[in-house]
């Protein structure tokens, strides 16, 4: 019965809109959030002072317990660093979902076109090069570094028009430049501060706070509506720059916007949590499994497998080895990177 | 394709000026460094070898091992870059870009980490595996889906791959701060300090690389042309392809070992030689090895003295060469 209600399409119209609406990525989505909120009760929950997860909704939603500790254990320190895990993986999801569709490579992530390369060689040599300088500078460098490098990309590739595969493939090159900057600081810094700079560099939320989120935060706001608006010219784009013409699509102003909306929420994140491998490309590929390759449907619902993600992976490496936290980006690659291969392999067989 | 040398005797002389190049250069590499020696000592060592001169002990133990690897690293990268660029017709092929030198740094990380190996040797039969496995799944993944392989998956394929590697072997240096010290100039690329006797270990399966190479030379240059073209000359693309794969292991896989991850080495030589050479591989891998020896020869020099005393890894320097040219050859050289 459910899964015959959930099933079919639904038309919405209003005034000069109408938005067709798949019921089944509806599902999957409200499934997905409710596990996803599920999980960041639980990462709340559990630590050094463990906390039921009904204590944990009450303590959130302000009802007064009679555990004293629990409004800063839980508001000031756990809650934060959750929340920046999920919205982390959300935005670097959306990021990674938005390329692949505009280029149709599945392997397509800000983790090769540079981005992530440059916010990190930012990072990096401040905390190599100005050690003594406040740890609050390294995100705006970090997002500074990543807007440099796409700015570069975007300047270099465009020939009268711009071909996805050129961003790629010119990313790749700028990457490349980028992480050899990185692993000369990496070479000369003192040990101490590269092992700082690498851990910065796999991507941790230890310690975030209520400041992080609300820098974060502004830029979600932004991008994600108009991604979402979007959605609809990615399909279109993905069929090829001919039949997007032939369809009446705006296709360098609607990449242009598209490549702007993903680089944003990339180096944002980066800025954030440093650089979490694996989420972007994951993400976007266990959505498509879920509900299929129209984008109205599949870039939410990798958003909200994207944030999961990175909240549970904060989640392991915070108990695995406690009270040794592993960095969440370790555990997204090390889990991520079989998975992704298997994937891959999967949707290979399909075809 | 227009070549700048049209006759037999002009690749011939062309090479030999070349060798000449590299004599020169790795002269040079023995002659500059942080102690002070002259061309003439550096002569009289091999003439009038003196055991007591400190000099001497330098040029013996430290600089001449230092130029041989050099350009042996080198050769064996420009080769395999070379082979992979004929055999998958992807100007931007390269061991780095492609992955396989991250497979293989990954291979020898994990063995250090894991095993707590410390012979060369044992680096060496790990970076093989490391490299193998990765260039199979790179290929494999790149041709994966419609249309078969084309250049722009493969080479996305393997950056995917470089991400996804470098990830894990970051992993494992933030785990253990002990194997990041020991290992950190290694993995930036460097020929610093590496001791004639390391050489010899590996120097076999280089050999047997370059060996192989030259000899389907003829075959890859058939193959350049495409798949079909070769199996309709009669040639049998599943064994040419299979010793070309090994060779390319063999070394990229050995460069690893001795100088670590050192990029686009293998990307931008064989480019430069088809500008003299043309498109026969007959010529373009003899070219490649000298030529390739030249460049990281010079990329050595260069890397000393570039911030004098300090010497910054040879690895940062070709890829601060190397990345711009590939961008070069992403904008201008392929058509969509």
């Amino acid at each position: 019965m459910i899964a015959k209600r959930w099933r079919g399409k639904k038309n919405l119209r209003g005034g000069k809109f109408s938005f067709k609406i798949d019921m089944r990525s509806v599902f999957v989505f409200i499934v997905l959030s409710a596990l996803a909120l599920a999980g960041i009760i639980i990462n709340v929950g559990v630590g050094e002072y463990p906390i039921s997860p009904p204590d944990v909704v009450r303590t959130i939603l302000g009802i007064e317990l009679a555990d004293g500790n629990y409004d800063f254990i839980v508001n000031t320190l756990r809650l934060p660093r959750a929340l920046v895990a999920f919205l982390v993986g959300l935005a670097l999801a959306l990021s990674g979902a938005i390329l692949q569709g505009l280029t149709r490579n599945p392997l397509a992530a800000p983790d090769i076109i540079g981005i992530n390369a440059g916010a990190g060689l930012a990072a990096v040599s401040l905390i190599v090069v100005f050690p003594s300088v406040s740890a609050a500078y390294i995100p705006p460098a970090a997002f500074v570094g990543a807007c440099v490098v796409a700015a570069l990309l975007y300047l270099i590739a465009w020939r009268g028009n711009s071909s996805p595969i050129r961003l790629i493939l010119i990313g790749i090159g700028l990457g490349a430049i980028a992480g050899a900057c990185t692993t000369f600081m990496i070479t000369f810094g003192d040990i101490y501060e590269v092992s700082q700079a690498l851990v910065w560099l796999t991507g941790s939320v230890y310690g975030r706070s209520w400041d992080e989120v609300a820098s974060f935060l502004p830029w979600l706001i932004i991008f994600v509506p108009i991604v979402i608006f979007y959605s609809r010219h990615l399909n279109t784009l993905g069929l090829g720059d001919e039949v997007a013409v032939g369809l009446g699509s705006r296709v360098e102003r609607q990449r242009g916007l598209l490549i702007f909306c993903s680089v944003a929420l990339a180096a944002s994140a980066v800025a954030t949590a440093g650089t979490v491998g694996f989420v972007a490309f994951i993400a976007p590929h266990i959505a498509r499994q879920l509900v299929g390759p129209n984008h109205g449907g599949l870039l939410p619902v990798s958003a909200v497998v994207g944030g999961a993600i990175v909240v549970l992976a904060d989640l392991i490496g915070r108990t695995i080895f406690a009270p040794i936290e592993i960095p969440c980006g370790i555990i997204t690659s090390i889990i991520g990177a079989p998975y992704f291969l298997y994937l891959l392999y999967r949707s290979s067989q399909v075809k | 394709m227009t070549r700048f040398f049209n006759s037999r005797f002009m690749m011939l002389f062309g090479l030999a000026v070349a060798v000449g190049v590299l004599f020169f250069c790795m002269l040079a590499s023995v002659r500059f460094g942080a102690a002070e020696i002259g061309t003439r000592e550096v002569i009289e060592t091999f003439t009038d070898y003196d055991a007591n001169s400190e000099e001497d002990l330098i040029i013996r133990t430290l600089r001449v091992p230092r130029a041989i690897i050099a350009a042996l690293v080198g050769a064996s990268l420009a080769v395999a870059g070379a082979i992979m660029q004929g055999l998958t017709r992807n100007p931007l092929a390269d061991p780095g870009i492609l992955g396989i030198e991250a497979g293989a740094a990954l291979a020898v990380v994990g063995a250090v980490f894991l095993f707590g190996v410390s012979s060369l040797s044992t680096y060496a039969l790990f970076a093989f595996l490391g490299g193998g496995i990765t260039a199979l799944l790179v290929y494999g993944l790149g041709s994966m889906g419609r249309g078969g392989m084309t250049p722009m998956k493969l080479t996305i394929a393997g950056a995917a791959f470089t991400a996804l590697l470098s990830s894990l072997t970051t992993a494992m240096l933030i785990l253990n701060q002990q194997t990041l010290e020991e290992i950190r100039f290694w993995l930036a690329g460097s020929v610093a300090g590496r001791d004639l006797t390391l050489l010899l270990q590996v120097l076999p399966y280089i050999l047997v690389g370059l060996v192989l190479s030259l000899g389907i030379s003829r075959q890859v240059t058939t193959l350049s042309l495409g798949d079909d073209v070769a199996a309709g000359l009669g040639q049998r693309t599943g064994w040419v392809k299979a010793i070309a794969a090994v060779a390319v292991v063999l070394l990229a896989g050995s460069a690893v070992a001795i100088a670590g991850p050192i990029g686009f080495v293998g990307l931008v030589i064989p480019h430069v030689v088809r500008f003299f050479v043309g498109v026969d591989y007959r010529w373009i891998l003899p070219y490649s090895i000298i030529v390739g020896a030249i460049l990281l020869v010079s990329a050595d020099i260069a890397a000393r003295l570039v911030l004098r005393p300090q010497e910054i890894p040879v690895g940062i320097m070709t890829a601060l060469v190397g990345a711009p040219f590939f961008i070069y050859l992403a904008r201008w050289r392929i058509k969509r």
